[in-house]
């Protein structure tokens, strides 16, 4: 049972802390419960999907599909946020004036809804597949069912009250900075994403260059510790990060910060001719 | 903003190519555990490892050290692809069964 729970705690909470992070950061949108819920929903069933057919997925693209599959969704999630944070350096700010003139939170359908949906769906389905892999291993192996679900349900139970802490947490920064800080957070997610997807694809052989570690945080952190998982959830935090790894790392940020602070100029610019001509 | 992350996607390929043939090892997984337990390997040369689970269930073959983590479904084999690593030990175990599957790997 302790390893049962032990398992699906450090999946679920990596699911968890990305979902918390888009909960916080859909502040304001009336029918992100919907979204969300969505996403989760989809993710739940892609995660069956993909364990169901993991044989078949690891043995495509001459047995790298594994790979290319993880990496291939892990940068779909990191267009996705980009796609989000690059809306939201524009429409944040009225957002939060809006929401500080209005008193309580103000609905926008306009924003990029989908792309935040399709984020907690991978994020789910990566973390989830592996679950009904490991689950499904000890049912077939005849371990006592009970045993199985309740620590399943504990470690599900754990993962989700650290994803539902990070969300309050972040609630409780002041509006005036909040989507700047939700953003924030979001390209750091991506970020991570993106090293992560360079580990996959140097992994499987795709890219070989700069494969070596580049250092080792092993003594302060170790990637399997249940903080190391948690920042690994959050900005991407490996001990022993390769080049290529790094690289990609630092690419998404710089692409990510350039194309908002582009967007964002463009946006008061554009807004400049409305404002009324003093002098 | 997509076409510049696609842009910088396309530019990383021709870093990419494939492998040539590499030296093969292979790893068992029977019984929730690894046999080798403990694989030696050239150091400072990149190795195919054949990781075959003969076990009805899946696994995931996982190392921090070595910086892989791959699901090996029941009954089938998968490959990993290692090094060059540095002369030195490394950890690897089963995700699904860490109680039982743990090995090293060691690079000399």
């Amino acid at each position: 049972m302790l390893a049962t729970l032990l398992l699906v705690f450090r999946e679920v909470l990596e699911a968890a802390l990305v979902v918390g992070i888009v909960a916080a950061a859909t502040r304001g949108v009336a029918s992100r419960a919907r979204w969300i819920g969505g996403g989760i929903g989809l993710g739940v069933t892609g995660a069956v999907i993909v364990a169901l057919c993991a044989g078949w997925i690891a043995d495509a693209l001459s047995g790298s599909g594994q790979e290319w599959f993880n990496a291939t969704v892990l940068l779909a999630a990191v267009v996705m946020i980009g796609w989000h944070v690059v809306w939201m350096s524009k429409h944040g700010r009225e957002l939060a004036a809006q929401m500080q003139s209005v008193g309580r939170d103000v609905t926008s359908g306009a924003r990029p809804m989908t792309a935040l949906m399709a984020v907690v769906a991978i994020a789910v389905l990566r973390e989830g597949s592996e679950i009904v892999l490991f689950g499904y291993g000890l049912f077939a192996s005849g371990s006592s069912i009970s045993a199985l679900v309740l620590g399943a349900l504990l470690g599900l139970i754990a993962g989700v009250v650290l994803g539902v802490a990070i969300y309050f947490g972040l609630l409780k920064i002041p509006v005036r900075h909040f989507f700047g800080a939700t953003n924030a957070l979001l390209v750091l997610l991506a970020a991570g994403m993106a090293a992560t997807a360079a580990g996959f694809l140097v992994q499987a052989d795709v890219l070989h260059r700069w494969t070596a570690p580049l250092w080792s945080t092993d003594w302060l952190l170790r990637d399997d510790s249940t903080f190391g998982k948690a920042l690994h959830a959050l900005i991407g935090y490996t001990s022993q990060p390769s080049g290529m790894q790094l690289l990609f790392y630092v690419a998404t940020l710089a692409l990510l910060v350039v194309g908002m602070r582009l967007v964002s100029m463009g946006a008061s610019k554009a807004a400049k001719p409305s404002t009324p001509v003093a002098t | 903003m997509l076409r510049i992350v696609l842009i910088a996607l396309v530019a990383l390929v021709p870093i990419a190519a494939f492998a040539a043939d590499l030296p093969e090892y292979k790893l068992t997984i029977r019984d929730h555990k690894f046999a080798p337990a403990e694989l030696v390997i050239p150091a400072n040369t990149k190795v195919k490892l054949i990781v075959v689970n003969e076990d009805a269930t899946a696994e995931e073959f996982e190392s921090h050290e070595l910086n892989r983590e791959k699901v090996v479904t029941g009954n089938a084999s998968i490959n990993v692809y290692v090094g060059p690593l540095k002369a030195g030990r490394y950890p690897y175990f089963g995700d699904f069964h860490q109680d039982t599957a743990q090995g090293t790997l060691i690079a000399r």
